[in-house]
């Protein structure tokens, strides 16, 4: 005999006007808040809308979209940054392919974004046909990148292997040029700009950084007086200093200590200014790691024969670092932010070609709230990308839980 | 033991590595300041002339490196901005390509470096450029402190900005009125002790930032804004009804916009001074842009001595070709040319020349006689 089983289905999910009365509606006081909140939502939402389509005039952030990517790098050589771009597009690509889930948002996104731009009409005459068709490999140099990465044969190691022989090339080799070679003619730092030199500090900057302060971090903790002396030293005096008197010291103190001769490129110091800044918070962060792990860890790697080296290497950093990942992440997200600051020592950076647009017509002087609120929205892309690439990586690695 | 042999032997290795940076700037001996030796010039045909050390170095800089890095601004509409393909250009800007005309015969040979308000000052002092034409006022503090101011190339002032019925016209209108101004600038200062002086009274808006300034007296929040004249001009092209607007004529502080070299080197700030010269110059005589080929067969002994045909200019002691000036009035135009491309009918903005028109016509630009 088959019984019938005595449960029942759980109740069905309320219907849309239930949940409203339930939550929204339940008596008078929460009906009159929710018209109030609606109100006041509908109110800015349509004060908001009618200022971006009517109101404000964008003229400043469509009217020079080379500007506002490349700065002042010579348009004669716009192969260099382009061919920059498709390398590593394609190596966005490849790390979609092979952790899939930390990149695959900000590479479909990506490949979106630089494909929408590709086709999009917009009212200049800089974005000429080989350009749009430029852009428009991107989004396919993407795939092609996924395709490949997703193949068994390619692992992380390669592709880290991959990022950083490319970005060497192109920051060393590709961009600058060299003396005398006619087709890589030398291009001076002054005239680069724009998010290529944003992006280059605050990616050279995050990638400099973390070994001197894991470093730093490890130095503080020595037992060798000279090295703890030199690592607390460092750190506490860079600590105790805001970043603009470092860009400061570094672009103008130094040189005047300097013979005329020997010009440090502007944007090598300010890139040194973050490093060292970054490096010396990076250090702390990592501490607070060091100092989480329980000394058995250390004996137990003692006892098995590991030497000083190999116990810090394969037991005790792997586990520091993994424990402080969101402090690192947010270190590096606020470094990124905190490159807008090279503005004061005269690098045109995303913010400093913004303001140069302003002041390159004189209707566009009263636009300046368009041209922030845009640069806002570039900056707050890459955080946002940033950030949730760090959450998914802290549920992998099961940070916090044990 | 062994900690105190690692301590000691760290202690050496980091005693050298100080000692090696603190002999590298003294090795190279090339800080442009330092007068203290003599080096000799010789002329030819002519008796041998000392010169200090420093004399003749940023040229030889120049030449070599094959590039004249000029300080600038990239974000001040008329003197220093970028077109839509990013290149430099702007007044400021045309004066540093009269100058690589001059010493390197190529007008786009200039590295241009952005510099702010406060890292100006340093690039001059530290020789990291060769010429700062970036609208910095000239001042005898800063001439003392900075470098070498060579000629003022453009004569501003602090102005007001009044509605064009408002019926103001002298300081005195003025009274009891409110001001829109930027604060903690010399701007406010001069401002103040303007309405001091004349024992009037004034209502002062004061914004951070100089577009907020702009937007507040646009929406009428006060009767008048002040800056410079050459900014308000600007300004008033963006304003929402710029006919309905004017400037005054007359200014309550002085800003001799004037580009500077680096202190140390005379023959470096003769040859800039003679090349702004020449630039005034070419306009009293008509020489432009167009015509320079055509004017070096012309009847007048001192155009053709300024074009390097006939005479010597200077050119042999300033270490540079005879066509030197005629190169740089070719590239730029002369100082009227460059003054129109900018501010004149079909400038980014118009306005008076005012001060800034030639000696011979009223105005406050001269020139000594270049022959």
């Amino acid at each position: 005999m088959i019984v019938k089983p005595n449960t029942q289905s759980p109740p069905d999910p309320p219907g849309p006007v239930a949940w409203l009365i339930k939550n929204l509606f339940s008596n008078w006081f929460n009906s009159l808040l929710t018209l109030i909140s609606l109100s006041i939502i509908y109110f800015a939402a349509a004060s908001v809308l009618s200022w971006v389509f009517t109101t404000a005039d964008w003229r400043p952030v469509v009217g020079a979209p080379l500007l506002y990517l490349i700065g002042q790098y010579p348009r004669d050589q716009m192969w260099r940054p382009g061919l920059s771009l498709w390398l590593i597009m394609f190596l966005i690509g490849m790390s979609w392919g092979v952790w899939e889930k930390y990149v695959k948002a900000f590479a479909i996104f990506l490949a979106i974004l630089l494909g929408i731009f590709a086709i999009v009409p917009l009212e200049t005459a800089t974005i000429t046909l080989g350009v749009r068709a430029a852009f428009l490999i991107n989004p396919v140099l993407i795939y092609l990148g996924y395709l490949i990465g997703k193949n068994k044969i390619v692992n992380g190691q390669h592709v880290i292997t991959l990022w950083i022989f490319v970005s060497s090339l192109i920051v060393l080799v590709l961009l600058p040029g060299f003396e005398g070679i006619p087709f890589l003619p030398k291009v001076e730092t002054t005239v680069w700009g724009g998010l290529l030199v944003t992006l280059l500090l605050a990616v050279g900057g995050i990638v400099l950084s973390f070994p001197i302060g894991v470093l730093l971090a490890l130095g503080r903790r020595s037992s060798l007086p000279v090295v703890k002396i030199f690592s607390i030293l460092f750190i506490e005096v860079i600590r105790g200093v805001p970043l603009i008197t470092i860009l400061f010291m570094f672009s103008i103190i130094l040189a005047l200590f300097l013979p005329a001769e020997s010009r440090i490129d502007r944007v090598l110091r300010a890139l040194i200014g973050m490093t060292v800044f970054s490096a010396a918070y990076m250090a702390e962060n990592v501490r607070g790691g060091l100092q989480s792990i329980p000394p058995g860890q250390i004996e137990a790697a003692r006892a098995i024969g590991l030497n000083n080296f190999q116990t810090m290497v394969l037991i005790v950093l792997p586990q520091a670092l993994r424990a402080v990942i969101p402090s690192i992440v947010g270190q590096f997200i606020s470094l990124f932010k905190d490159t807008t600051l090279v503005v004061i020592v005269g690098i045109n950076d995303l913010l400093g070609i913004g303001k140069s647009i302003l002041g390159s017509d004189p209707e566009f002087v009263r636009l300046q709230a368009e041209m922030y609120i845009f640069i806002a929205l570039i900056f707050w892309v890459f955080s946002y990308f940033m950030s949730q690439a760090s959450l998914k990586l802290e549920k992998t690695l099961g940070v916090g839980v044990r | 033991m062994r900690k105190t042999l690692w301590i000691v032997s760290m202690l050496i290795v980091a005693s050298l590595v100080l000692a090696a940076c603190g002999g590298a700037p003294a090795s190279t001996g090339v800080e442009p300041v330092t007068v203290v030796e003599t080096v000799i010039v010789e002329v030819p045909g002519e008796t041998i002339i000392t010169q200090p050390q420093g004399y003749g170095t940023i040229l030889a800089r120049v030449k070599e490196r094959g590039k004249l890095v000029c300080g600038g601004r990239t974000d001040l509409l008329g003197f220093g901005y970028l077109d839509d393909n990013g290149n430099n250009v702007g007044f400021d800007t045309d004066l540093c390509r009269a100058v690589a005309a001059a010493v390197l015969g190529d007008p786009t040979a200039v590295e241009f470096v952005p510099l702010t308000a406060a890292d100006r000052g340093p690039a001059l002092q530290t020789g990291e450029v060769d010429l700062l034409s970036r609208n910095v006022t000239w001042n005898s503090k800063r001439d003392a402190e900075w470098g070498n101011f060579t000629v003022t190339m453009f004569y501003d002032g602090q102005t007001f900005i009044v509605g064009s019925d408002s019926g103001i016209n002298t300081l005195k209108d003025m009274d009891g009125a409110t001001v829109c101004v930027t604060t903690g600038t010399t701007t406010e200062k001069n401002l103040a002790s303007a309405f001091a002086d004349a024992g009037l009274t004034y209502e002062a808006v004061t914004f951070e930032d100089t577009a907020s300034v702009y937007s507040a007296y646009d929406e009428g929040r006060c009767d008048v804004a002040t800056s410079d004249a050459s900014q308000l001009a600007a300004i008033r092209v963006g304003l929402q009804d710029p006919a309905a607007h004017k400037l005054l004529g007359f200014t309550i502080s002085k800003e001799y916009l004037t580009p500077a070299v680096p202190a140390g080197d005379d023959q470096w700030f003769d040859l800039v001074k003679t090349v702004m010269w020449s630039l005034i110059t070419a306009e009293e005589f008509g020489i432009t842009s167009a015509n320079v080929e055509e004017m070096k067969s012309s009847q007048n002994g001192d155009v053709r001595a300024l074009l390097g045909v006939e005479g010597d200019w200077g050119y042999t002691q300033l270490g540079v070709d005879a066509s030197a000036l005629a190169n740089a009035i070719t590239a730029v135009g002369n100082y009227g040319e460059i003054y129109n491309r900018y501010f004149g009918a079909d400038g980014v903005f118009v306005l008076d020349r005012g001060p800034n028109n030639l000696g011979i016509n009223g105005g406050w630009l001269v020139a000594p006689a270049i022959k």
